[in-house]
Parts: structure tokens; C-alpha cells; sequence
């Protein structure tokens, strides 16, 4: 049971504010939601938060809350509720704006207020969830999305993967996928489209030896389709994919995942026989299978770092060999404290390092596959106390040095081996061309350490 | 339409409530009647609009309408509960549109909130448990938590139930993984086996939830890992590595991670665990590195070796955060575990350069107050504290510093004594903090009456390895928290939580608490009419009690402990309960408390004695079960006379039913 609702901008203005049931204070609690939280003491958590003393009708309040695209979505409720329940809800409500406006932000919405007032009466009704489902809404929505801009030209130069969320966030939604999913009625020219993602995340800590102490690969087949609802789909997947550690599939060494998930849409009868995922998908973003991989790895890691640090004069070098191609690849390396320069020897010009922060990023754009990179870069730490003269090698990283963490992303590559074969649709579209379907594979970095 | 309740949206919203044509509309009536929430003076408006919506043919007005409902409840505040209206939710359960049926639950929930809530008996059990599939994830998410309150007849029907709820085990959402896991536990609580099972099976989706993309399902997700593990200790140790922290991560979800990894360790994993551990160590955030530091201290109760040797590599580094959370480590390690003694006595010397706060300067005095005959150099640290006194602005520091002097001085004499003179010295003479004076002052004394006399006071054991053990979380059985999974318990922590409800438990008494005083005040807690059925009672029943009977807490356990049960019996109790209230009114009819647990606690207990005439006692138990809605009632006696027996359990009776009553 929800008492309230409302979105936060990243500066604590509120964007939306709807009180569900009238039995708690007024619009003010989103003022203290939002002072609670940078006010909170380091060690605490801010996901769940109850308010304690202050004005009565305040009290014993619990916000919960989470920060999608950087705004704040809250619920604030007096019941002991189930916090899985409610986290799902709100970024299922994510989704769904973000569905609606065309993308989550803090322009879109202060766009589309009506819309989203509209949708929240639809989606709950006095605390409570009615549905979330795109297709029931449908019915009820009569205000139209304002897109930002029209589209131009300047946006392909920006072009990235709808949805996926990059650590840097530097590549934009691409604006064929960031348009409403509800066209507008009189529109009918709009393009059937459907776009298929299987993302990786990636996190990986390698040892300073070389060894591999933890990889874990989490994936998501995503979909955003703009097709008329109730068209159905197939998905094929990778013949030799395995579930579990015992099942065998195919000649090959298999592409095996420890745990699977689906969307409770799909029809699985297929599954089993051919790895054929059959769904008729709602119009709007969905995540059709989740998965996850730890530990046996079947391709060999995208990145290898061979750090070397010498004493004498303080400097490090580091090689860096990527296999496939990859995309703003960033290496951050904390320092030292104290460091006062930095002199660097790298091989391509396009690539950049500076210091920033206490830390050393190095920054390169664009890696080919199966290339070698190095990078010397030589620091003077003044107050550093000298290598310990006894007893260590001259080898052992001063304190403080790493360890290294390495951001990227790696297009038309899934660690996994996890391919889609093919995406059919048994829609027929009258009078319109054949629905574009885009299919795409990306991995990116969670967090990949390597320590030195 | 944001709502504001002004005059002009009532009259609005009366108008449209009256106009048929919006009652014929049945996009528009939902539209009005949604808006309905706390708006005095429609009431009569609403109602007729509200029924006539329950037989709609349309799905979607039925589930404004069932909702509308529980709101007109609400707007009416204490009306009472309308036995017409309720049977039509009943029977609106069998509603063919899922939606409908789980919103009237929700509303008879609301509805009959004084009566505990809703009932779910055994057809609407099943023909919940039939629809489940029908339901989408909110909907299952939901009706999971209301057949919590189901409990199956026989052990065939159970084994059913589980058996149709084994597939939301699996859903995709994870609401619905733990909804039903909850449920499964809660059902199975005679069954460990079963429990264990689930839990085993819960913890892919719960590992997922763990990593995934989101922080906030992450971190409720590591809470209720904690949670399990504090009855399974073992159950994801397998799985380690997933609790690795990675550096991108905001530090609740480290911290969280770490207290992980400090309660799955077994001896496969403890080494690569302390591995990682000691990498977090040197992190630039100083905050993480300490929890990095106690954490390994609280793995060193169990491999103390390993992590001595650990904390001692972190002294060499001389980073003042570190040593000092080292030294304080160090000091409760001593406490606990005597046999690291030797190492700990032989890695201090040289740490004294790196401590400046309060804290950990205090557990370096201690360490060497305490073991200061296995530390060669520990008069001349001592002796350095010493000259620099006057500058120490810790009070805390001095005391330690005065009594761990002291100590050594008992095992060193030499080598103290011409220090612990200056010591007392500037303590008596110069300090201006008094409580460090005072402590000057009584040590001083305490010298002029003899050594012997210092040592019997100074010297007492130097560690307690039973105090681990006592604080050792002791396997604690799954249906201790079974009720508390999926909520917001394990988030917040049980201790944290145990405050925020008796805050909320404070505040809702609040307002009630002028009532009870005044009953206090005028006298008769009890109602007339009760009254006379009390006092009457003597009479029929031959039963005089004493008044002012005094009995100890410790009679009272012997007795209590030597008698059998003559009499147990369970009542109903459904609602709020206030220990006050409950006190007041057995004092009124001379039965005296002699223990109760706190105002809040699950299960409630209070321990009861009162005395006849004749010198008979009765010994009763009360035992407030708030999950099962009854209370327990135990009495003891301590000569069998059965009629006193029965017009005393009748006594208790009524004035229980009373509390009761007055309470709602």
C-alpha cells in the first residue's frame, strides 16, 4: 500500500507529487525525503529510509526509493511492506514513463506532466497497483507524449544502443528508440520497428599474479518493440546453449549460462527442442530473459593488463591487449598521494591520460581488435618514503597505486558466446512495408579490476 | 488533476455523482469515482453510485467500485462496518476479472481492519490459490501475502498448497520469489527439511537480485542474504565470490557486502576471503578500510592466525586510519581470544607514532596497561603519554592511561614507579576534568592502603573467551524470522527496527493516553456493568483475593518452576495491546504483575500472581501471540481446589474480555 508518489529531480526539485490517500502530510514530504538523504550519515543506507521525530503526521514514514537516469523515484508508505514488491514497482514505473515520454529525464518529464499524472491514475489507485501492463493502459491514456525535438540529423552522430546503460552514459539513446511507444493516432506513417539487445554486464577481478579470482557475466535479452500488440515473435537462440553445469547441447564446448529467467510472456514449448523463445510482446521495452555466467568463462577476456612499476624513478608502464574491437575504453588508476606530475609516453595520438581526482585515466576512444597498447607515464611523488630498502624487490607497488579498474564497452561481442539466430515476426502489416527488426549484441564493463 | 479538496471540487464532484449521464458513462463514473478519496460531505452521494458500480458489466468500473468502497469506508471513519456490503465483496472474490478479485481483498482488508482483516478460509484459499496463474505479478504478489494468513487442516492439504505454489518459486519477478518463499516458510514451520529446501532453491534468484543492475534491489537483496545466513551459516559459502566488492559501487552495498563475506567463511573459502578483505584494506576510502579491518577482526575469532598475521602487515603499512582500527581489533581480539596474545604483544611496539584519536589510543594503553609484562618497551610508551598529559584533550585517554599505569606498575614496579608519582601528581593537582581527578584521587588511595589491596582490585582476568562464544550468533532457528522475510525488517535490521515501531507504537498510543489516565484517575477502569459482575463473583464463586500481596521475582520463579499446570486456556486477542491498561486493570481486582515483557514485544508475556483468603496462590502465565491473534493463559496453583480455580480463571476472563473491549 503506497501512500504517496513522487519523482525528484537529481537536485531535489519535485517534478510529480501524488498523495494516493490522504493520510499523510502534505507536498513538504518530498522536501524532507530529499534533505534526509544528503543528510545521511555515510555507513547508511539510503534505499530505505524512516522518518523519526519532526512533525507528527511524519512520523514512522518509510521512503523507498530508487535513482533511474538521475532522478529520484519515491514511495512513501506506513505499512511493512515488501521491499522486492515495491523496488520492482518503481522501476517497472521507470520503464514505463520512459515508454510513454520517449525517454526518463528530467526534461521529458516536466514535458509530460499531464501524461504522467494520467498514468499514475491508471497504474495505481488509492495505494494500490492496478496494472502495469502497456496494452491495458492503452486504453485509458488520451494524452499525447511531447517529444523533445524532432528529428535531426545531428543526433546520428551520437548514435549508441537504446537502453544500454554505459558507466560513462556518454552514448545517447539513439532517437529512433527514444520515440514514444504510443504513436500518435493520426500518425500511421510511423515505422514498425522492433529492436532486439542482448547486453552483458561484465565484472571481472583479476589478481596482480594474473589470475582470475572472480568473473561474473550478467545478460539480459532486451526488447523494445513498436509493433501493434499481440503480433507474435520469434526468437531464436544459439543451438548449443546450455542451462545449468550437467546439460550438454551440440559438438562444440556449448555456450553454458548457471541460471536462467524469462518474462512471464513467454511461451517456453519450443525452448526445450530448438531454444526457440516465442512471445507476443506488449508494445514498450521488456526484458524477455535474464541470465548469468560465473566463473568458466568460454571465450578468453577482452582485456589483458600487464602493469609493470619500477622504483627508481617512480614510473609505471602498462600493456593493454584488448581482443575484440572495442569502444571508450577508460583506465583509471588511482595514485599515490602527493603526486605532483605526470609524464606520459603513449602510442597513438588520439588517446589522452591526465590525472583527475588523485587518479590517472587514460582514455582511448577507439581500440582495435587483437592490437597491444602501451603506456608509460612517470610520476614524482615527493613525500612518498623511498622503496623499502630491505628485505621487498624494488617491484612492490607503493601504497596507494591501484588497483586498476578498466570501463568499456564491446560491440558485436557477448562474453557468453550467446548469439541470436534469427527474429522473426508472424505479423503481417497491411499496406505497410516489412517491420525493421535491429538485432544487436554488446558487452560492457561492471567493474573490471586488476589489481597490481 | 492533482486533487485539493476545495469547495468548488465538491460541489463538482457532487454534480457529477447526481448526473445520470456520468453514471451511464462508464469511462467517466471511474474517472469520478477514483478521484473520491478523503472529501467530507459526499458520502450520501457516493454510496448509491458505489453499489450500482459492484454489479457493472464492466471489469473496469467493478475495480474502481471495490476500491470506492473501502474508500467510503474511510471518508465515513467510524461508521460501522456494513454486513451487506461485506458479503458482496465476498462474493465479488468469484469475480471473473483478476484485477477485481484482488482488489477485494484489498478493500475487505481495509474494511474490516478493527476485526484483524480479512478471513481466508479454506474455499477461498483454494479458489485463490486456483486463480493465481490468471494474476499478473502485482496481483500474485499480493494474494501470496494474504494466504499467509491460511493455515491448512492437515498435513496432505499443506503438502498440496506448496506443491501449486512450487512455480512462483521460479517467476521472473522478484516480489513474486520472495512472496512465495515467505509463504513457504511460513507454512512449512514444522517441516526444516522443507524450509532448508526452499531456501536452497531461493538462492539463485536471490544471488541475481544480488548483482544486479540495480543498487537498491542489491542491497535489500544482501540484507536478506544476512538474514539467512545468520540460521545457515553455510548456505552461500559456495557462492563467495559473488560478495566481492567492486569498486564502482556505492558504500552501503560495500559494507553490506562485507558483513557478507564475515559470516560465510568456512575453512574453503577463509583464504581467498581474507585475500580479498585485506585488498579493501588500502582503500582510498578511509571509512570502507576500517569496516575492511573490524571486519577481519571478527573472522580472526575463528582463524585467528591468519588474521593476526594480517592485521600485523597492516601496522607496517604506518597509515594513521589503519593502525588505529588495527590497535582497537587488536584489543578486542585479546579479550577474546588469549592464545594471540604472543603475536599481538610482539607487533604493538612502533604503533604509538601512528595513533592521534581518541580511540585508538585508548586501546593502545589498554593493550599495554593489561599485557605489559610480555611488551619489553612498554613503560617508555607509557612513559611518552605520561610527559605529554598536559596536551592529551581526551578525559578518556587520562583515565586509560591512569589505571593501565597502574596495572603495569604492579608487574614492573621499577621501571613505573617514578612516572605513576608524576601521573598522580598532575591528575590530583593540575587536571580540571573531575572524573579524571577522582580516578587520581582513588587510585592514590587505594596505593596508601597496600598492595595487596591494589592487586585484588586491579588485577582481574585478562581475557573472557566465553564472552565469544555468548556472542556468537548462536544458530538461530528459521521461524524465528520467518515472518520478517520479505518485509522491511531485514532492512533496516531487527535492532533498528525494534525502535522504529516502538515509535510508532509511542505515537499511536499518544493520543489514547489521556483516556487510560483518566480511567486511572476516576477510578473504575472497568465499565459499571463489568464492574458488578466482578464484584459479584466473589460471592458465587467463594473467592476472596488479598490485596497488597507481596511476592519476589524469585518466590514466585521457584514456585512457578515446581507446580504443574492446573489450567491453560487460549482467548482471542486481535489488535492493539497496551501492558499499562492491562496492569491497571488486575490491580483494580488484586492480581498483581509480577513480570512483563515490554510493550511491544512479540510474543508478549507477563507473569501474574494474586492470593484467597484462604492463602491458596495462583500462579498465572499470559502469553500474547500477535501473529496467531490469541492469548495464552496459564495458571498454576499452588493447592488443587477446583472451584477457587475456576471463579479465578473467570476473574481473569473478564477482565481481560473488558481490556478488550475498551481497547476497541
Amino acid at each position: 500500500m503506497i501512500s504517496q508518489f513522487f519523482i525528484l529531480s537529481s537536485k531535489g526539485d519535485p517534478l510529480i507529487y501524488k498523495d494516493f490517500r490522504g493520510d499523510s502530510g502534505g507536498r513538504d514530504v518530498a522536501e524532507l525525503f530529499y534533505r534526509k538523504l544528503t543528510g545521511l550519515p555515510g555507513d547508511e543506507s539510503p534505499v530505505v529510509m524512516v522518518t523519526t521525530g519532526g512533525r507528527r503526521h511524519h512520523e514512522g514514514r518509510h521512503f523507498i526509493h530508487i535513482r533511474h537516469s538521475g532522478l529520484y523515484l519515491v514511495v512513501t508508505t506506513s505499512e511493512n511492506v515488501s521491499p522486492f514488491g515495491l523496488l520492482e514497482l518503481l522501476s517497472r514505473l521507470a520503464t514505463l514513463l520512459g515508454d510513454y515520454c520517449g525517454s526518463l529525464g528530467e526534461g521529458t518529464i516536466s514535458r509530460n506532466v499531464a501524461l504522467v499524472y494520467e498514468l499514475l491514475d491508471e497504474v495505481l489507485d488509492y495505494g494500490y497497483v492496478q496494472t502495469t501492463s502497456t496494452e491495458m493502459l492503452k486504453n485509458f491514456i488520451q494524452t499525447e507524449a511531447v517529444v523533445s525535438k524532432p528529428f535531426s540529423l545531428f543526433d546520428l552522430s551520437s548514435v549508441g544502443l537504446f537502453g544500454a546503460e554505459t558507466q560513462q552514459s556518454k552514448v545517447a539513446p539513439s532517437s529512433a528508440a527514444s520515440r514514444p511507444v504510443l504513436s500518435s493516432r493520426s500518425d500511421q506513417s510511423r515505422k514498425n520497428e522492433v529492436f532486439l539487445d542482448v547486453v552483458e554486464r561484465l565484472s571481472v577481478l583479476i589478481a596482480s599474479n594474473g589470475s582470475l579470482l572472480k568473473v561474473d557475466v550478467q545478460g539480459e535479452i532486451r526488447l523494445k518493440s513498436f509493433l501493434p500488440s499481440g503480433s507474435e515473435m520469434r526468437i531464436g537462440l544459439t543451438e548449443e546453449f546450455c542451462v545449468g553445469k550437467s546439460e550438454l547441447r551440440g559438438y562444440g564446448p556449448g555456450i553454458r549460462v548457471d541460471e536462467v529467467s524469462f518474462h512471464s510472456s513467454v511461451n517456453l514449448d519450443e525452448f526445450e527442442s530448438h531454444r526457440i523463445l516465442r512471445l507476443q510482446p506488449p508494445q514498450g521495452e521488456l526484458t524477455v530473459m535474464r541470465y548469468q555466467l560465473s566463473d568458466d568463462l568460454p571465450s578468453p577476456l577482452p582485456f589483458r593488463l600487464f602493469p609493470s612499476v619500477q622504483w627508481d624513478r617512480g614510473s609505471g608502464r602498462s600493456t593493454l591487449e584488448p581482443k575484440p574491437e572495442s569502444l571508450n575504453v577508460r583506465l583509471h588508476l588511482p595514485l599515490p598521494r602527493g603526486v605532483v606530475s605526470l609524464s606520459q609516453e603513449l602510442s597513438s595520438p588520439e588517446q589522452k591520460a591526465e590525472l583527475a581526482e588523485g587518479a590517472l585515466c587514460w582514455d582511448l576512444p577507439r581500440v582495435q581488435g587483437g592490437s597491444q597498447l602501451s603506456g608509460l607515464f612517470q610520476m614524482d611523488v615527493p613525500r612518498l618514503p623511498g622503496p623499502p630498502s630491505h628485505g621487498l624487490s624494488t617491484s612492490t607497488p607503493p601504497l596507494g597505486l591501484g588497483p586498476t579498474s578498466l570501463s568499456f564497452e564491446l560491440p558485436r561481442h557477448t562474453c557468453s558466446g550467446l548469439q541470436v539466430r534469427f527474429l522473426r515476426l508472424s505479423f503481417r502489416p497491411c499496406g505497410n512495408a516489412n517491420p525493421h527488426k535491429w538485432v544487436r549484441h554488446l558487452s560492457h564493463s561492471d567493474a573490471y579490476v586488476i589489481r597490481i | 488533476m492533482p486533487y485539493l479538496g476545495s469547495e468548488d471540487v465538491v460541489k463538482e464532484l457532487k454534480k457529477a455523482l447526481c448526473n445520470p449521464h456520468i453514471q451511464a458513462d462508464r469511462l467517466r463514473y471511474r474517472n469520478v469515482i477514483q478521484r473520491v478519496i478523503r472529501m467530507p460531505g459526499v458520502q450520501e452521494y457516493i454510496q448509491q453510485p458505489i453499489l450500482n458500480g459492484l454489479r457493472d458489466k464492466a471489469s473496469y468500473v467493478r475495480r474502481v467500485a471495490v476500491l470506492g468502497c473501502a474508500k467510503m469506508h474511510n471518508l465515513h471513519g467510524d461508521s460501522e462496518v456494513d454486513g451487506a456490503l461485506v458479503n458482496e465483496l465476498y462474493s465479488l472474490l468469484r469475480d471473473q476479472d483478476p484485477i477485481v478479485v484482488v482488489n477485494c481483498l484489498r478493500s475487505l482488508e481495509e474494511i474490516l481492519k478493527q476485526e484483524g482483516g480479512i478471513v481466508i478460509n479454506k474455499p477461498i484459499a483454494h479458489h485463490l490459490l486456483n486463480r493465481m496463474s490468471k494474476l499478473d505479478q502485482w496481483g500474485q504478489a499480493e494474494v501470496l501475502n494474504f494466504l499467509l494468513r491460511y493455515q491448512p487442516r492437515s498435513e496432505e492439504e499443506l503438502f498440496d498448497i506448496l506443491n501449486l505454489l512450487d512455480s512462483f518459486l521460479k517467476s521472473g519477478s522478484p516480489g513474486v520469489v520472495m512472496g512465495a518463499t515467505k509463504l513457504f516458510l511460513i507454512l512449512a514451520k514444522k517441516f526444516p527439511h522443507v524450509q532448508t529446501d526452499v531456501l536452497v532453491r531461493v538462492k539463485g534468484p536471490l544471488l541475481a537480485a544480488c548483482s544486479s543492475e540495480s543498487r537498491e534491489l542489491c542491497f535489500v537483496a544482501l540484507c536478506h542474504v544476512r538474514q539467512i545466513l545468520h540460521s545457515l551459516p553455510g548456505h552461500f559459502s559456495s557462492h563467495y565470490k559473488k560478495f566481492f566488492c567492486s569498486y564502482s559501487e556505492p558504500h552501503y552495498i560495500k559494507l553490506q557486502k562485507v558483513e557478507v563475506l564475515c559470516e560465510l567463511v568456512n575453512d574453503e573459502n577463509v583464504q581467498q576471503v581474507l585475500e580479498e578483505l585485506r585488498g579493501y584494506c588500502t582503500d582510498v576510502s578511509a571509512d570502507f578500510a576500517q569496516a575492511a579491518i573490524f571486519a577481519i577482526g571478527g573472522i580472526a575469532r575463528t582463524y585467528t592466525d591468519q588474521c593476526v598475521q594480517i592485521l600485523t602487515e597492516l601496522l607496517g603499512l604506518q597509515q594513521e586510519h589503519i593502525t588505529t582500527v588495527v590497535v582497537q581489533t587488536f584489543r578486542d581480539l585479546v579479550w577474546l581470544c588469549p592464545q594471540c596474545t604472543e603475536a599481538v604483544c610482539q607487533a604493538l611496539p612502533g604503533c604509538e607514532e601512528n595513533i592521534q584519536d581518541s580511540e585508538g589510543k585508548q586501546a593502545l594503553i589498554w593493550l599495554l596497561g593489561v599485557h605489559g609484562e610480555r611488551i619489553p618497551n612498554a613503560p617508555y610508551v607509557l612513559e611518552d603519554f605520561v610527559e605529554n598529559v598536559k596536551s592529551e584533550t581526551f578525559p578518556a585517554v587520562k583515565m586509560e592511561l591512569l589505571t593501565a599505569l597502574l596495572r603495569l606498575f604492579l608487574s614492573r614496579p621499577a621501571e613505573c614507579q617514578d612516572m605513576l608519582g608524576r601521573l598522580l601528581y598532575y591528575c590530583i593537582e593540575e587536571e580540571k576534568d573531575m572524573a579524571v581527578r577522582d580516578r587520581g584521587l582513588f587510585y592514590y588511595r587505594l596505593l596508601l592502603v597496600g598492595i595487596d589491596e591494589v592487586k585484588r582490585i586491579l588485577c582481574s582476568p585478562k581475557s573472557d573467551p566465553t564472552l565469544g562464544l555468548l556472542e556468537d550468533p548462536a544458530e538461530r532457528p528459521v521461524n524465528s524470522w520467518a515472518s520478517d522475510f520479505n518485509t522491511l525488517v531485514p532492512v533496516y535490521g531487527k535492532s533498528r527496527w525494534a525502535t522504529i515501531s516502538k515509535c510508532q507504537g509511542a505515537e499511536r498510543c499518544g493520543p489514547e493516553l489521556p483516556k487510560t489516565s483518566s480511567f486511572a484517575a476516576s477510578g473504575p477502569l472497568i465499565p459499571e456493568e463489568n464492574k458488578e459482575r466482578v464484584e459479584e463473583l466473589p460471592d458465587s464463586g467463594a473467592l476472596m483475593l488479598v490485596p497488597n500481596l507481596q511476592l519476589t521475582a524469585d518466590y514466585f520463579e521457584k514456585t512457578w518452576l515446581s507446580l504443574k499446570v492446573a489450567h491453560q486456556q487460549v482467548l482471542p486477542w486481535q489488535g492493539e495491546f497496551h501492558p499499562d491498561t492491562l496492569q491497571m486493570a488486575l490491580q483494580v481486582v488484586n492480581i498483581q504483575t509480577i513480570a512483563m515483557s515490554r510493550a511491544g514485544a512479540r510474543p508478549w508475556k507477563a507473569y501474574l500472581s494474586a492470593q484467597d483468603d484462604t492463602g491458596c496462590l495462583f500462579l498465572t502465565e499470559l502469553l500474547l501471540k500477535p501473529e496467531n491473534s490469541e492469548m495464552q493463559i496459564s495458571v498454576k496453583q499452588n493447592e488443587t481446589r477446583t472451584e477457587t480455580l475456576n471463579s479465578f480463571i473467570s476473574v481473569l476472563e473478564t477482565v481481560i474480555g473488558t481490556i478488550e473491549e475498551i481497547k476497541s
